[in-house]
């Protein structure tokens, strides 16, 4: 395809597109997986990687369009909102999609290692993920957000529970939990949305953030009642406080390459509580409660980190501290502290993938444990201890890497509001027990263990590029921090301008139809 | 009606609720399952439903919610009936793979001591 072409098809089409990739990829990678020949199977990995990889692309297209400050609105089926449904990409939707893209890399990368083969349908499950995430990022729409939920749970239950051999039992039981607590979360996101349905008529967000402030009295507190209860469910997948509990085990039974893809899932409830406290309900709705439980979630995160005893449940608390950070950022409200909240989710969920995977390689040459006791490590400690060393560092915020500067910026924002003392204190202890516990569990892995001869015996090529990968793009994004955060910083001065959205989603006219049927049946004297 | 529907979902979301706290895998789904009943009656209900509406436009009557019935919620709760059962199912295979592969339907795997 041409340049104008391709442009012509982002400025129409641009919203729908990271959608519709994956889901035709999973559906035609559904079939080739099926397939009896194995020349066709020989494909699969071959499909999988050309539509992540031109996932990523096209998301990067899409973060160049909407970096621009435009939001673009897209109408499905072409019904003008708010009758149908409509996406709607910004720049914090084209950010979070092209996040979703490069993880998605590098846990595809890494799982053609060799995980990929250990069980059915991985490759398709892993597309259809990704629509659902995407789907979430895009969607203008609060029922249209729940079905893309249930779309990427749905899908992450199967890779969940992918893989055969070593630690099925374990995965099985936090399966049972997983899903169990999902779809007690589904009911309630249901609820929610019935209620504000019953109180506004509407579930298009744009339309929502219309009609809620003009609520007749007796209403607004029943709109209070559904706002909070759907916070509570997107704290459910963003793993706040009360409700974290299951993702230490979930995470940490989870394959190596799913962990690394579940680094993204959290960041979807972030994100989903970002996106409907800034334009729909307004951050006043869970001022208070919000940024405490955050705090209350970092201090956890931290002793639990501390008291793991295996390296994957570290990592796992590793992810509910970012989880703790950024709803802290969230909550706070202000227009500094959300930038720098954007900031360190791009660090936190690209260091939580290297992490993830790293513990595997880890394991893997520790001959498959990942306790935290000495045993021998095979293959050096050379590469694995450098790797070790740059996640530690980007994911506790020392200086140089870009971990350091989101924690800055944070904390640079939130000094002059009135919880700022709390959250200095707070980040900043959770930053030294991270520091610690990664300072204990590297010295018993390379320093107290004995060194052997072989490497893992499933190491491969590929495992080795994806780590590679993922930790150049942690280094680059501390060396491009500038751009970077002047974009994450208009990415929170536009989710604050909300009139911007609601205009583009509002204002979006349906294209003329190429094909007018009905003034073709007048014509023929077909229709009355 | 009305009494009896919110009489329903009262009790469908006490049972739902008190079976899924109970810690066994089959349990927890029939409480999941009276939930989605639960959750499907009450967003028929955000309707507004009446008794003698018109199901659909009809012709010499003003298309306003005043004659006729709200199409939308049915639209979400159909969809709503088709998640919540494929979700069913699906928490259905695993629990019974964890009761093959464990030897317990407790939801931790194993029986308390």
């Amino acid at each position: 395809m041409n340049g104008p072409a391709l442009d012509t098809l982002l400025a129409t089409h641009g919203p729908v597109l990271p959608v519709v990739l994956p889901l035709l990829a999973g559906a035609l990678l559904l079939l080739l997986e099926s397939a009896r020949s194995q020349a066709l199977q020989r494909w699969v990995p071959w499909v999988s990687a050309t539509a992540t990889f031109a996932l990523l692309a096209l998301a990067a297209l899409l973060l160049r369009q909407a970096s621009g400050g435009e939001v673009q609105a897209y109408l499905v089926g072409n019904w003008p909102a708010p009758f149908g449904i409509s996406l709607a990409l910004d720049r914090l939707g084209a950010l979070m999609v092209l996040l979703t893209a490069a993880v998605a890399c590098t846990a595809l990368v890494y799982a053609l290692g060799g995980m990929a083969a250990r069980g059915l349908h991985f490759h398709a499950l892993f597309q259809f993920q990704l629509m659902g995430l995407n789907g979430a990022f895009l969607t203008a729409d609060l029922f249209n957000l729940f079905v893309f939920f249930e779309v990427l749970l749905a899908a992450s239950y199967g890779l969940l529970l992918h893989g055969r051999g070593a630690g099925q039992r374990q995965r099985l039981q936090a399966a049972v939990h997983y899903v169990t607590f999902n779809l007690a979360g589904s009911s309630l996101f249901l609820i929610a949305l019935g209620l504000l349905y019953g109180v506004t008529g509407t579930l298009n967000m744009a339309d929502l953030a219309h009609k809620l402030p003009v609520l007749p009295p007796g209403d607004v507190r029943l709109a209070q009642v559904a706002a909070l209860l759907l916070l509570t469910v997107f704290a459910v997948k963003a793993a706040l406080l009360p409700l974290y509990f299951w993702l230490p085990d979930t995470y940490a039974a989870a394959s190596a390459p799913v962990g690394a893809l579940f680094a993204i899932m959290t960041k979807v409830g972030v994100y989903a509580v970002l996106r409907v406290t800034t334009l729909v309900f307004g951050a006043e709705v869970a001022a208070p409660f919000l940024s405490l439980l955050a705090l209350a979630t970092l201090a956890l995160a931290a002793v639990g980190a501390l008291a793991a005893t295996r390296l994957r449940g570290l990592v796992a608390y590793l992810v509910v501290a970012s989880a703790g950070t950024l709803l802290l950022a969230a909550g706070l409200g202000s227009e500094g502290t959300l930038a720098a909240g954007l900031f360190y989710l791009i660090n936190s969920t690209l260091v939580a993938a290297a992490w993830f995977l790293l513990a595997d390689r880890i394991a893997a040459a520790r001959g498959g444990s990942d306790l935290l006791q000495p045993r021998p490590l095979g293959g050096g400690w050379a590469l694995p201890g450098a790797a070790f060393f740059v996640a530690a560092v980007a994911v506790a915020g020392v200086p140089p890497l870009a971990g350091f500067m989101g924690k800055a910026l944070l904390l640079q924002a939130a000094g002059p509001l009135p919880m700022g003392p709390w959250v200095v204190a707070g980040v900043l202890a959770s930053s030294l027990a991270v520091m610690v516990a990664l300072a204990r569990a590297g010295s018993v892995i390379f320093w107290k263990s004995a060194q052997v001869g072989a490497a893992a015996p499933d190491a491969s090529p590929a495992h080795a590029t994806a780590l590679a990968g993922v930790l150049a793009a942690v280094l680059a994004l501390a060396a491009a921090a500038g751009p970077i955060s002047a974009y994450t910083g208009a990415a929170a001065g536009q989710l604050l301008q909300r009139q911007g959205y609601i205009d583009a989603v509002l204002g979006a006219r349906p294209a003329p139809a190429a094909w007018d049927v009905r003034k073709e049946m007048r014509e023929r004297g077909d229709a009355k | 009606m009305l009494l009896l529907l919110t009489l329903s979902i009262g009790t469908l979301t006490a049972g739902g609720v008190w079976l899924l706290l109970r810690a066994r895998s089959f349990d927890a789904i029939l409480g999941l399952t009276l939930l989605s009943y639960a959750v499907n009656l009450f967003l028929f209900a955000t309707g507004r439903p009446r008794v003698d509406a018109e199901p659909i436009l009809t012709p010499g009557v003003a298309a306003t919610l005043a004659n006729t019935t709200d199409p939308l919620p049915q639209a979400l709760v159909l969809t709503a009936i088709v998640i919540a059962f494929a979700m069913t199912a699906l928490l259905l295979a695993i629990a019974l793979r964890a009761r093959a592969e464990t030897g317990s339907d407790h939801v931790d795997s194993k029986e308390p001591q």
